[in-house]
């Protein structure tokens, strides 16, 4: 029997993130952590699993190093497979010429030869800088019902955040008959997810024209959509509601971490039909001594200080007399005795040294102009040292 | 030291804590947490650099299996040796072993393929962190036959051997099921031989029907072999009661303890994907361990919650420990209650146990 996969998923992990500044300094958007124990990448793999896609293959450029260690062979999602599975896919040397993903589209156009190893009917593009839980095999269903060669997932935004996105103006039935990427004067509110769903043939072929083009872009918004819709090619929208977020900016970010806490928040993780699957790493269940309000915090982590609306990740240490609040905390962080840590989000590795003070009060912080609204910002393995003082929206990838 | 195999005692000890073994075998008794009794012997094993570990089972071992999977977690799924299960009647014999002979004697076949040169033969019943090459070391050292290990404490009312040793830590008296007070040598259910040495000793076992490893062999042994005692002397701790089942878990609320078992980060378990653990504006929470997934609105105190518990507001948790997937409703009162797995404990609910007799709530059980 001949194998092949009716879809296979292909997953834009390349990008440099640079709006998160010194927290992808050296890892790529994806891989950087979220919610306490997670990586942004574990939500586009969780929802291939949870939507029966099995084969997935990830395109990095952007400092793949963590990355690349983090998907490893695909295990904690369940796709280590001997036929499809996860595979990294980054940019490689070719008898002709070699270069690097020059755009999204250039960027699956390289990797033809990957998908066509499986025989698709179907390819599932996606990005890795969003946090949402997503049933693709609906869209697919979706895709397959309307006939459609191309199908973009979109989502209602306020009209006046729909100049940062792809806007699909739609016909009643759904169908597009126009795309216009990040429009200064937007004629719907429905915002393309950067999600889409095309006919493996007509993906080939519209890659293939692309590459023909030296004044293309080689972007999905920006070249192949509007080429496909030009042509007449049948294109249809697919309305998702639900959680959906991108976390592309500091703000952002924080805001989808914050929206993990309360009884009944805003992003349900806790629910058992849809797992968020994650590489756990091997700590024990968190030991907390202290004052814990409305926060997260996951294993490994060691609190006797105070943790008030925070996102605790593994392996924290807040010791006694230290404050945490309206803050993240990616993992392996120590915050040792009177330090005081607010509206601040801190990658992994950091030290924050003794009766240190790290940022500002939320409600005096976030009135501040700048980069990061007030946010304060520490890079990986940043190490401050006793006593020190960071202000309020600084962001730091030095010791201090 | 791929010079070693391991061969673990999954199932031996089930008759001491019959409260938790009623649906599983010691080895899988959920610990700290997190835990199965058997990750602290089998991770002790894997980072003494042992590739290929047997473990015998006996009655009950479906969780067992489904906790050890293809030992992936323990980095044990190999193509040479790695993680193999010996259960009963996969050998000629025709009966469920009753002992640890007749245990070892189904081993037999496996050990004799194995070609590594020395054997770490453990029970799955304490936790503690030991490299067992430093064992083997040793027990080359002193030209022994057998090195057995053990850990000096205040006697408890069931020790299964108790040791003595002379100034050259020779064993000289082993007494077995002895009822002593004071500071002994307790033998952890744990020892060391060469490969062939033991394969003799279940070949002389099998053909003048011996059956019990201290009475027929040990004893009888210490004149004629060369029986050494290694002194351990980190944190031990066995579990053979509910009582020292209890006392070990809030062992693990002592951050020393913590610091010696967890430190290093290389206990492996297998591994279930469960989000952070969530604390709510109602939430309070001293001295006490919460795994990820739990849902905290209540008050724990000195508790120890493994993966998804929920705690209901106004619920109050002292000297609790309580398994995997429990929902304890609002308003509960409860202390010194060992709770096992998928338990649901409806509102209002008062129970009480205390120190040496916790109160006992069986797997699936509603109240």
């Amino acid at each position: 029997m001949l194998r092949k996969k009716e879809c296979v998923a292909m997953l834009l992990a390349g990008g440099q993130g640079s709006r998160l500044y010194a927290l992808t300094s050296n890892i790529a958007k994806p891989a950087v952590s979220f919610g306490a124990k997670y990586r942004i990448i574990d939500f586009p793999l969780s929802n291939c699993i949870n939507s029966g896609i099995d084969t997935v293959g990830v395109l990095t450029q952007y400092q793949p190093l963590v990355l690349n260690e983090y998907v490893g062979n695909g295990q904690p999602w369940d796709l280590d497979r001997t036929f499809g599975g996860v595979h990294i896919l980054s940019p490689y040397e070719a008898k002709k010429s070699t270069s690097w993903y020059k755009g999204t589209a250039n960027a699956i156009y390289q990797n033809i030869r990957f998908m066509k190893m499986y025989d698709p009917e179907y390819v599932l593009i996606l990005s890795g800088d969003h946090i949402y839980k997503m049933d693709y095999d609906k869209m697919l269903t979706a895709h397959k019902e309307t006939g459609a060669d191309c199908t973009i997932a979109c989502m209602e935004v306020p009209i006046k955040e729909a100049s940062r996105f792809g806007i699909l103006n739609t016909n009643p039935d759904g169908s597009i008959y126009e795309f216009e990427e990040k429009p200064k004067q937007p004629k719907s509110n429905l915002a393309s997810m950067g999600i889409y769903i095309f006919t493996a043939s007509k993906l080939f072929k519209y890659l293939e024209m692309d590459e023909q083009n030296p004044a293309s872009e080689n972007d999905f918004g920006k070249n192949i959509l509007p080429a496909m819709l030009n042509a007449g090619e049948k294109m249809y929208s697919y309305r998702f509601e639900g959680y959906w977020k991108d976390v592309g900016t500091i703000t952002s970010l924080l805001e989808a971490n914050m929206d993990l806490l309360g009884t009944v928040p805003n992003f349900e993780l806790r629910d058992k039909d849809r797992v968020i699957h994650s590489r756990s790493p091997l700590a024990p269940p968190a030991y907390v001594a202290g004052e814990v309000v409305n926060s997260l915090i996951a294993n490994g982590c060691d609190v006797e200080g105070r943790v008030i609306n925070s996102v605790i990740g593994t392996d924290c240490v807040i010791e006694e007399g230290a404050e945490v609040i309206d803050s993240v905390l990616m993992g392996n962080i120590v915050v040792k005795k009177g330090a005081k840590v607010s509206y601040s989000i801190i990658d992994e590795e950091v030290s924050i040294g003794v009766n240190s003070v790290v940022g500002a009060e939320k409600s005096v912080a976030c009135k501040a102009e700048g980069k990061t609204n007030g946010i304060t910002v520490l890079g990986r393995g940043v190490e401050v040292s006793d006593g020190a003082t960071v202000a309020a929206g600084e962001i730091v990838d030095k010791s201090v | 030291m791929n010079t070693t195999v391991g061969v673990i005692f999954s199932s031996i000890n089930d008759e001491r804590v019959p409260e938790l073994t009623r649906v599983r075998s010691t080895g899988s008794i959920p610990y700290g947490g997190r835990y199965r009794l058997v990750d602290f012997t089998l991770s002790n094993m894997v980072n003494s650099g042992i590739t290929t570990v047997g473990i015998i089972t006996k009655n009950n071992y479906q969780s067992l299996m489904d906790h050890l999977g293809t030992g992936k977690e323990w980095d044990l799924a190999r193509k040479e040796g790695g993680l193999i299960l010996l259960p009963p009647y996969s050998d000629e014999s025709e009966m469920l072993y009753k002992n640890r002979l007749e245990a070892l004697k189904g081993s037999y076949a496996f050990l004799k393929k194995c070609n590594q040169d020395f054997v770490v033969i453990s029970d799955s019943d304490a936790v503690y962190k030991l490299d067992y090459s430093k064992v083997i070391d040793y027990h080359v050292e002193h030209n022994a036959d057998i090195t057995l290990i053990y850990h000096e404490h205040e006697s408890d009312s069931s020790s299964y051997l108790i040791l003595d040793t002379d100034e050259d830590e020779r064993v000289n008296v082993i007494e077995i099921n002895a009822k002593r007070s004071g500071v002994r040598k307790h033998y952890m259910n744990v020892f060391v031989a060469r490969t062939s040495f033991l394969l003799n000793i279940i070949q002389t076992a099998i053909a003048r029907g011996y059956a019990s490893f201290s009475k027929d062999i040990l004893l009888p042994g210490l004149s004629t072999y060369k029986v050494y005692g290694y002194k351990f002397e980190g944190y031990y701790s066995n579990i053979n009661s509910l009582e020292s089942y209890f006392k070990s878990n809030m062992s693990l609320l002592d951050k020393n303890v913590r610091r010696e078992i967890f430190g290093d980060r290389d206990v492996y378990t297998k591994v279930n994907d469960a989000p952070p653990a969530k604390f709510t504006e109602s939430s309070k929470v001293k001295n006490s361990l919460i795994h990820d997934g739990c849902l905290i609105e209540g008050t724990v105190e000195n508790c120890i919650l493994f993966r998804n518990v929920r705690v209901c507001k106004g619920t109050v948790l002292k000297n609790c420990i309580i398994m995997s997937e429990t929902y304890i409703g609002e308003d509960c009162n409860l202390s010194y209650v060992v709770s096992d797995k998928d338990c649901i404990i409806s509102g209002g609910r008062l129970l009480a146990g205390c120190e040496q007799k916790p109160y006992f709530i069986g797997k699936g059980t509603r109240i």
